[in-house]
Parts: structure tokens; sequence; C-alpha cells
């Protein structure tokens, strides 16, 4: 998966603080919805930003802490702004 | 009634063997337990028991929380083991998608912080890393995982 990593090696919630600070186009996601073939890990509500054609969203790894990824995505973010 | 086992990273050496000790405990009150988590957790696991006496199942984390988020598979009482602040994050995520009753497994240097973010789950915690005594005394403080769920 082509991805760029805005905030490496942090807290879930220093992940979900910086997408809530410097995005505007941000939905909240129940823990374990689904996207890109992954099922998100984190404390609920899980925001995730949409900025033109790409997402960007915390990524829990169990042995890494927790990462803000830009992913481009239009298919996803057009579900996001679906609401689905 | 099943039980599983949801591990996060193995850096601290407590882990497996908290693990294996649960496992036991759950198996001699008659829980199916399945233990999930990556590679290298699953790893320690099964080469601290080659022969299968204490862990019969076991599943890859992502595979896990797939079949939960899926309802491809249900548990009855969730162990979370948390060290860090994934930890939280998976616990959180378990609640979300399991009607589970769900443990905390706190442990660690700091774990403060982690218990009070362990919310209402049943939480057993100790300042342990390497030395698994202190985690032990506190499971060992639940006399039947089975009678919480009655």
């Amino acid at each position: 998966m082509n991805y760029e990593i805005l905030l490496p090696n942090s807290s879930f919630k220093e992940c979900a603080d910086f997408i809530k600070k410097n995005f505007r186009e941000i939905y909240y996601v129940e823990a374990g919805y689904k996207i890109f073939d992954n099922y998100l890990i984190g404390v609920p509500p899980i925001p995730i930003a949409v900025e033109n054609e790409d997402v960007i969203m915390p990524y829990v790894k169990p042995c890494h802490g927790c990462f803000v990824l830009r992913i481009p995505g239009k298919e996803e973010a057009g579900r996001l702004r679906k609401g689905e | 009634m099943n039980a599983l086992l949801m591990m996060g990273c193995p850096e601290l050496p407590v882990q497996t063997a908290a693990a294996l000790y649960i496992a036991n405990r759950l198996n001699h009150e008659g829980f199916e337990v399945t233990a999930a988590g990556n590679n290298a957790a699953i790893g320690l696991l099964l080469n601290s028991d080659p022969e299968r006496h204490y862990i019969k199942k076991v599943l890859d984390l992502d595979r896990c929380i797939a079949n939960l988020a899926e309802k491809k598979m249900e548990f009855d009482l969730c162990f979370v083991f948390i060290h860090s602040d994934s930890g939280i994050s998976y616990l959180a995520t378990v609640k979300s998608l399991s009607k589970a009753k769900t443990v905390a497994i706190v442990f660690g240097k700091e774990i403060e912080p982690l218990i009070e973010a362990s919310g209402d789950s049943i939480i057993i915690a100790a300042k342990a890393v390497h030395n698994p005594t202190p985690l032990r005394t506190k499971i060992d403080g639940v006399k039947s995982w089975a009678a919480l769920m009655k």
C-alpha cells in the first residue's frame, strides 16, 4: 500500500489529536471500522480525515505504537463522505 | 465457555509466563482457550508449551480482530495484555466488537496510567517486567473465572 507517515510512534490520543488539529474534514468511526481491507484499532470515536482524495487515519501496531498515515484512496474517501 | 488471551508486543518477558499461567487456570475451569498475538508473541508461547498442554488454539492478532469484526467468532471472556498505549487501543477495540467480559492484564514499569485507561474492565495489575510473581499473585486473587460469568 502506498502511504506517507505523518506522525510516527505516538500514543493513540496523540494521533487522534493530531488529526483533529491539522485537518478540517473529519469523520468519526467505531473501532473495527473496515478501511483499506484493515479493521481499525483504537479508542472510539476514531477520527479519520479526508483531504481531496487522501485518507488520513490512525494506525496501531502492537510493538510500535500508533502512527498517523496519509493514504491515497478515492474510493474510501468517497465512502467516508457518504457516511458508509 | 470460551476465553481469548489477546497478547501485545512480547518485549516484556512476563507476558508469556502470565499467558501460560492464565491458560492453565482457565483450562482447569473448563474454558476453551484461544491465544491471539503477532508472530513473535505466538512463537514465544508455543516454544514454551511445545506439547500444547496449555495453549490449544492460536490465532494471528489481525485475523482475530477481523473475525470479531465480522462476527465469525465470539468469546465469553477476553484477557487483553497491556503494557503500553497500544494495549489500551486493543482493549477498546475488543470492547467495541465483542460482548465478552473483558479483563485488563496490566503490567510493566508504569502501570498507573494504563490502569486508569482500562475503564470498566476487570483489572489485574502489577508492576512486573521480568519477574512474573507480582502479576501471578494478582491473578491468584481471582478464585474462579467461571464464577465471573454467572
